[in-house]
Parts: C-alpha cells; structure tokens; sequence
C-alpha cells in the first residue's frame, strides 16, 4: 500500500510572499512582479495605440478615454515599475556574473555572506529609486 | 520571557487523517533551551506519538531542520531566547513532502546531490593511488567555504524557485558543483556543467539570496550559485582556467634537491 505523503511544496504563494527574509528577497518578489506588470502594460499599451489604424475619430475617442486621473496614476505606477525593474535588472546582472557579492572565504561564525555584503547596493538603489519617483511626481501632478 | 512557553506543532499521520492539524503545548521555559530540547520535552512529557528527526544535537548531522515561525532553522542550533518571543510555531521544512509531523522526505536533496557528482574525477585518482594532491591554501579557499555543507536542506526549504519548481536541483546541489569545479584537484567540470545547464539547472536561480540567509553553516550557496553562473559563461567563452591537479612526489621531484620533503606514509 502506497503510504500516504502530505506536499508541503509553498508553490506561488513561496515566491511571492516574502515573510521574514531580508530586503533582497522583497526585491526579487517585486522584480518578478513588476516584471509581470510591464509585460501586461506593453499588451495594452499595443492595443491602445493600434486604435490609430481606424482613423483620427476612434483614435482620438480613446485618447479622450484614456485622459483621466485614474489613468494618469495608472501611468505613474507603470513608471515606477519600470525604473524599479530596471535599476533592480542593473544590481541582478553585476551580482549573477559575481561580482558586488565578495569572495569565497573561510566561515567563522558569525557568517557574514555575500547577501549582506551586497546590502549597500540596496540602498542606493532604494534611494535612487525613490529620488527618481518624486520628481517624476512633481513632474506628472504638481508642476 | 515567560516561564512557559507556548508551542503549536503541526501534525500529521498518514495513517490517520489526510488533513494535518496543530496541537498546542505548553514548555516549561529554561535559559539556554534550544527548539530541539523544546520537542524533546514534548516527547518525553506530553505526547510521546510526536514524531520528529534529529541525531547529533550539535548542528553536525544536518537532520533536525523546521520551519520555526516561518523561517527555516535547525532545531538544535536555535535556542528560544533569540526568536524574541514566547509562542513558537513549528512546522515541517518547506517544499518537501512529510512523511510524518516533523519529518520531511530529505531523498529529493540526496538524489540531486548525487547526480551533480559530488565527488573528485581525476585520471590520478585510482585505487592504487597512494599519495597525496598539492594544494595551495588559495587554491583550498576558493572552494573551503562551500564544502562546509551539512545537508539539512534549509536553503531548499527558503528558496523561491524550489517552491515552485520540483525538479529544480535548487542550491543545495548547484553550492556543490562549485565547491568541486574549483577544486585545483579536480578535473570533472565539464560532466558536471552538463548536469547544471539544462532548464531546471542553474539558470532558473534568479538571486533571491534566502538559501544564504537561512544556511547554518556559513556556506553561502547563493554566492556559490552566481559566481558558478560566471565560470559556466566563462568556459563558453574559452575564458576559465583549467584545473591541473598536481600530485605531491611529482612536484616534489621539480622542487630543488634541498626543499622539505613530504614524510613517508606509514600505512
Ligand atoms: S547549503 Fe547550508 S542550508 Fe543548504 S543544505 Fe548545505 S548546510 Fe544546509
Ligand atoms: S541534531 Fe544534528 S544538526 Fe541538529
């Protein structure tokens, strides 16, 4: 008789749900899902702007559609994602070609590992990230 | 903290109901008590069906991994006091199936470890082989560190792409391509890279950095992760440096006629 086994696999919700782990791992869940979002935006965005083949009438009525607050935020997010994504891309191409993670060393607790000592990065990049949207903001709204 | 402590224990019999449930028990709290004394005291005490794994009792044998409050750790290696809480969740590692409670089926971990060759592959390595490999302590640390693995699993259960991914060799096993691909007495990089290059290989790990947060022993797979991803792009591109294992007597016959010689074997 086959015995019975209990999947305590994590599956979606593992890497979307970054629980108690660092920073990093809350830019990888982000990464993933600002990636998804960008994709998403960009078949929209196709079919948004293939309304122009119907003429100046269609095109402008979905011009007229699309130039409301809730668009123009909508807009914004999307900026967001994309420097996210972007600065976040840069930091993930430099360390999965290893470098910004340190050298191989002996272990003496306490460890220290490559995580932490790329942790830095992190924060420039937070900054900049931040920096990046207020301006934007500023740009987009108040100016 | 408080004199007592409250423990809810995931549970799960196969022979009973399919769906697990939790108990909760209550500990008599003392300082220095690891999770492991806390099961133990369980078992001893309260309910002797509780089922979990551990051996060593000193972060050695690798087998008393759980989830504790949400985070992979080996029950023995964590004492109460430094979870900064009195109410302790345990449950069964992540991303493994259980067989009972505590206990998770680790033969995935030892399957992948196998096939990745975990082991020196060298022409100069046969049974008649009775001397030693020279090594330089460079050469030892580029891969020291990684070598220090234990097998407990714990960057399995952490990792986001083996949540997801079953046949995803995850970075227990890709730690250990590294460890041996960088051993100045091995010459099996090749073999091994074609186990590793294949899409549930190597390329699937997008650098969450969890397997290194969770790892009790300092190895770090997730550095060894990407910097194998570098000396695999490397050997594409005719860049990495070949290992050329050298035997002692043969360097020892290059050195000059007064170098220290090393001492005969007694075996
Ligand atoms: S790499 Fe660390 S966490 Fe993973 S199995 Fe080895 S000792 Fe355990
Ligand atoms: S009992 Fe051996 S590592 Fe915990």
């Amino acid at each position: 008789m086959a015995v019975k086994r209990y999947d305590n696999r994590l599956g979606i919700k593992g890497w979307l749900w970054a629980g108690k782990y660092p920073l990093e791992r809350y830019f990888y869940s982000l990464q993933r899902l600002t990636g998804l979002g960008i994709l998403l935006f960009l078949l929209l965005h196709l079919v948004e702007t293939s309304y122009r083949i119907y003429g100046k009438g269609p095109w402008e009525a979905t011009m007229a559609f699309f130039d409301t607050p809730l668009f123009l935020s909508l807009e914004y997010v999307v900026f967001a994602a994309l420097i996210f994504h972007g600065l976040n891309g840069l930091r993930l191409i430099l360390e999965e070609m290893g470098y910004l993670l340190g050298k191989p060393g002996r272990p003496v607790f306490p460890y220290v590992s490559s995580r932490q000592r790329q942790r830095p990065v992190i924060w420039v990049i937070g900054l900049t990230i931040v920096g990046l949207l207020l301006i934007t903001a500023w740009d987009m709204f108040l100016a | 903290m408080a004199s007592d402590i409250r423990v809810r224990v995931f549970r799960f019999n196969p022979e009973e109901k399919a769906e697990p449930r939790f108990d909760l028990f209550s500990v008599p709290y003392s300082k220095g008590m690891t999770i492991l004394d806390c099961l133990i005291y369980i078992k001893e005490h309260l309910d002797s069906t509780l089922a979990f794994r551990s051996s060593c009792r000193m972060g050695i044998c690798g087998s008393c991994g759980v989830m504790v409050n949400g985070f992979p750790h080996l029950a023995c290696h964590t004492q109460v006091s430094e979870l900064g809480t009195d109410r302790l969740e345990l449950r069964p590692l992540a991303n493994y199936d259980v067989i009972k409670d505590l206990v998770v089926d680790l033969t995935p971990l030892f399957n992948k470890h196998k096939m990745v060759k975990p082991y020196l592959i060298s022409p100069q390595l046969t049974a008649d082989h009775v001397r030693e490999f020279a090594q330089t302590p460079l050469e030892l640390e580029r891969y020291l560190q990684f070598s220090y693995c234990v097998k407990c699993g714990l960057c399995i259960a952490a990792c986001p792409t083996c949540a997801t991914d079953k046949q995803f060799l995850g970075p227990q096993a890709l730690a250990q391509v590294f460890r041996y691909n960088m051993d100045s007495r091995d010459v099996g990089s090749k073999d091994r890279i074609q186990v590793i290059d294949q899409p549930h290989g190597l390329w699937r790990c997008h650098l969450a950095g969890a397997c290194s947060d969770v790892c009790p022993k300092g190895v770090d797979p997730a550095l060894a992760i990407q910097l194998l991803k570098r000396s695999v792009v490397g050997s594409w591109l005719g860049l990495t440096k070949r290992n050329v294992p050298r035997l002692v007597e043969e360097q020892e016959k290059q050195a000059p006629a007064d170098a220290p010689k090393a001492p005969p074997l007694s075996v």
